[in-house]
């Protein structure tokens, strides 16, 4: 047993929390795979290959950013987004550890029950 | 269900009913779930998982279809009342099969948290896909993001 459900609740949970509910727009995976496929944009940028307001795209971008899945930075009158991965790796190792749980357990459930027949 | 996180799956060669005593029954769940169980089995029953090293988590019964499928909501926090936003569900499907019972898992709701911009956002969007993003493709965008 390497991760207990009481690592849900344990430090770096709620960064994980705010990472899964980034993640689960549809149109915020999109605009990661934009920056991730063409470097670092600008809501304006970002907004002319998509059928969003610019304005919808900055407040995707402040929840990515909230999340630390994206950072941004000035440059003259622009504010570049840039994709960070460190949060998101975090996030897939622990659903990974989650699902690896899974097995474990499955694997257990089929002992008991073979050995019963 | 397909939509949603953890999806894991092993076929067990045994009947769907033996699969399910495992699955239901106090006892057996002990071992392979925790060091110690409870479970009230009916929709709204009561449930509890118990670590020895960490504590209980309590689990509220969703389904119960014999053989079939059983589901609950399970408590993301020890002793914490398992409700939407603070819980995950899980769902086993049990699967006649020529070898035996396929028994699928799944658990979703890592995503909809309450107190989150997002899940927010999600829950006055009623047309939202919800969580498409499974376990392998998150995965893989993460090693393609780090790569």
């Amino acid at each position: 047993m390497t991760v207990q459900p009481g690592d849900q609740q344990q430090a770096g949970g709620a960064e994980r929390d705010r990472v899964l509910a980034a993640m689960a727009d549809p149109t915020r995976r999109q605009l990661l795979d934009m920056l991730a496929a063409d470097g670092p944009a600008t809501a304006s940028t970002l907004a002319a290959g998509l059928p969003i307001s610019r304005q919808a795209i900055v407040k995707h971008l402040a929840i990515l950013a909230g999340a630390g899945l994206v950072t941004s930075s000035k440059h003259g009158r622009d504010v570049r987004f840039v994709v960070e991965t460190e949060r998101l790796a975090q996030t897939a190792h622990w659903m990974a550890g989650l699902a690896a749980e899974w097995d474990a357990r499955l694997a257990m459930i089929k002992q008991i029950a073979e050995a019963q027949r | 269900m397909s939509q949603d996180w953890i999806e894991r799956e092993i076929i067990i060669e045994a009947s769907r009913e033996r699969v399910w005593s495992v699955l239901t029954d106090a006892h057996h769940i002990a071992r392979w779930f925790g060091d110690s169980a409870e479970i009230d089995l009916r929709p709204g029953g009561h449930a509890s998982f118990g670590w020895k090293d960490d504590g209980t988590y309590l689990a509220v019964v969703e389904r119960v279809d014999e053989p079939n499928v059983l589901s609950y909501r399970w408590a993301r926090g020890v002793d914490e009342k398992p409700a939407e936003g603070t819980s995950t569900l899980v769902e086993f499907t049990l699967t006649e099969v020529p070898l035996g019972t396929l028994l699928r898992v799944v658990e979703t709701g890592f995503a909809s948290l309450h107190g989150t911009e997002a899940a927010q956002e999600r829950a006055a969007n009623e047309n939202t896909e919800g969580w498409t993003q499974e376990l392998a493709e998150l995965k893989e965008y993460a090693e393609r993001q780090a790569a």
